[in-house]
């Protein structure tokens, strides 16, 4: 059985990402299990400068899953080039995907362009989704052509694959992912969070301290499915599949409806084994489908 | 940080909406007082935080009120129920600056770490004295527990109708070499404010994963952001903003 992919030019052993926001930099997990037997992971979302992000409670229950707003907290990008990479390297060997933020155009240059310079570094996952943050984050990725702008301006400084990141919260998803890979993207990951809200009762007030946050876990996943649909549909350059994924057979169906590869986010915090598990679960659910090669069936379910 | 199933042994209830679960299984990870365990709780997504109040090799003891779904949830759970506990999370006290004497202050939930704390002081030679804060008489428990580890206690009750009459700080009247608290951010605002010497208290947040993965429970400091969950939840007096 081979589980083996290619995004964007570069082999993964598996399709399996724990997504960015939900794996930091790997060093918690890496005390816990090998994390070399991930595809990869895509890094904790990296902006200009250091950020601490939104006040608490930035988390909150929903019904199979959860809602947060973190605010895309980081310690910026030349702390990460200098302290987190280098920390990185004794633990993981395979190429990072680098999760990119900002609030303007120039912020989401100047970051792809240090990262340029990495051989870590295998893609830049350009995350114009973020629904936690104000005056950038997820204004980029409602608007196809601010979209389009992000992605033409980031590739002009990088020789790295570039990955949009696409927000679910828009009406027409096909029309965003078509608009990124006109403007020369390499690749789509989606779906970002759902913008939600909850109310504490007691207080009559919202529970986060942000009033909205971004939902995540297993309810999500049909809309993941949906959407990886309906891109895959749009456009030609590969997708990785997330929202909501918490199983192999979760893996497969995201790949049978266009992904390449799939990240796997909340699951990560509910259970630090998830994505090890996961991987580990692969060859059996393959077997349980009659799937000799895991390449064969992306796309499978618009076939035919 | 370990992984694990646990076994309920018994759950009951100490006051009207406070209860104590006895667990059983592996607690090797856990290494230091005021350390918390993360629980996988039946028909929820998130794990629930929850503070150790003691610890044996084969099971400990957890303490927690009733204030969500989650510990209503757990409040109802029968002995016998296997649970996915995450253990030996947070930082936890560290005894290395107690001196002599140190004073222990609890409020409300925040008094069941103290209980490890004080436990694991005494096997170290050292005198701990302990103040317990509730609101009113109803809402005391594990005065005796305390009690009968030998040290003095002193309970007070915001309202005066057991102990002392009104908070923690109006008990802190006495000779100590460090201090250690747990409870409500006004209480701990309030001792860092009172207290004569160096000490740690205890925070508590909302958290995502509580092992450090998902930043959902950092604060500030004046060492720069913190996690709650994994730099904490024991803080240095000097180093919390409160």
């Amino acid at each position: 059985m081979n589980t083996q992919v290619t995004l964007c030019g570069i082999p993964l052993s598996n399709p399996v990402i724990p997504a960015s926001g939900t794996f930091g930099f790997g060093a918690e997990f890496a005390q816990l299990y090998d994390i070399n037997c991930l595809g990869t992971f895509s890094f904790k979302g990296t902006t200009r400068e250091p950020r601490f992000g939104n006040p608490t409670p930035r988390i909150a229950e929903i019904p199979g899953g959860m809602l947060n707003a973190v605010g895309l907290q980081n310690p910026g990008i030349d702390h990460v080039i200098s302290q987190e990479l280098p920390r990185m390297k004794e633990y993981f060997r395979k190429p990072v995907m680098a999760n990119v933020s900002g609030f303007s155009i120039e912020d989401y240059v100047e970051v792809c362009r240090k990262l340029d310079d990495q051989d870590q570094v295998g893609w830049l996952e350009v995350n114009i989704s973020c629904p936690n943050v104000h005056g950038g984050g997820m204004s980029f990725g409602t608007d196809p052509k601010s979209a389009a702008s992000v992605t033409r301006a980031v590739k002009e400084v990088t020789s790295k694959p570039v990955i949009v990141k696409l927000t679910p919260n828009v009406t027409d998803i096909a029309a965003m992912a078509k608009a990124c890979e006109d403007a020369g993207a390499d690749g789509i990951s989606l779906i970002n969070t759902v913008l939600g809200m909850r109310l504490d009762l007691n207080r009559r007030k919202p529970l986060l301290a942000n009033t909205t946050g971004g939902m995540s876990g297993p309810a999500l996943f049909p809309l993941a499915v949906r959407m990886v649909y309906q891109v895959y549909e749009a456009v030609s350059i590969p997708i990785v599949g997330m929202g909501g994924v918490s199983s192999a057979r979760d893996v497969v169906e995201l790949m049978m409806a266009g992904a390449t590869a799939v990240e796997v986010g909340a699951a990560n915090l509910v259970n630090p084994y998830a994505s090890k598990e996961i991987v580990e679960q692969l060859p059996q659910v393959m077997e349980q489908y009659h799937i000799e090669t895991l390449t064969e069936i992306i796309g499978g379910a618009h076939h035919g | 940080m370990k992984q694990g199933i646990f076994t309920i042994v018994e759950v009951v209830s100490l006051t009207s909406n406070v209860f104590k679960m006895v667990l059983q299984g592996d607690t090797s990870a856990i290494t230091a007082p005021g350390q918390f365990v993360e629980i996988r709780i039946p028909g929820l997504f998130l794990r629930r935080p929850i503070s150790v109040c003691d610890v044996s090799p084969k099971d400990l003891t957890l303490i927690f009120k009733v204030v969500g779904e989650g510990t209503k949830v757990m409040a109802c759970l029968r002995p016998g129920t296997e649970l996915d506990l995450l253990t030996g999370l947070g930082n936890g006290y560290d005894l290395s600056l107690s001196g002599e004497s140190p004073l222990l202050l609890g409020g409300g939930v925040g008094v069941p770490p103290m209980y490890a704390l004080c436990k694991a002081l005494l096997a170290q030679g050292k005198k701990p004295s302990v103040i317990l804060g509730f609101n009113t008489r109803d809402e005391i428990f594990y005065e005796e527990d305390f009690r009968s580890l030998g040290v003095p206690v002193t309970v007070t009750t915001v309202d005066g109708s057991y102990g002392t009459k009104g908070f923690v700080t109006d008990a802190m009247d006495l000779p100590y070499t460090y201090f250690y608290t747990c409870g409500p951010l006004p209480m701990l605002r309030a001792i860092k404010n009172a207290a004569a010497t160096s000490g740690q208290l205890s925070l508590e947040e909302r958290m995502g994963c509580g092992f450090g993965a998902c930043m959902g429970c950092s604060i500030q400091t004046a060492n720069g952001p913190r996690r709650v969950c994994k730099d904490g939840p024991v803080f240095h007096k000097e180093e919390v903003l409160l």
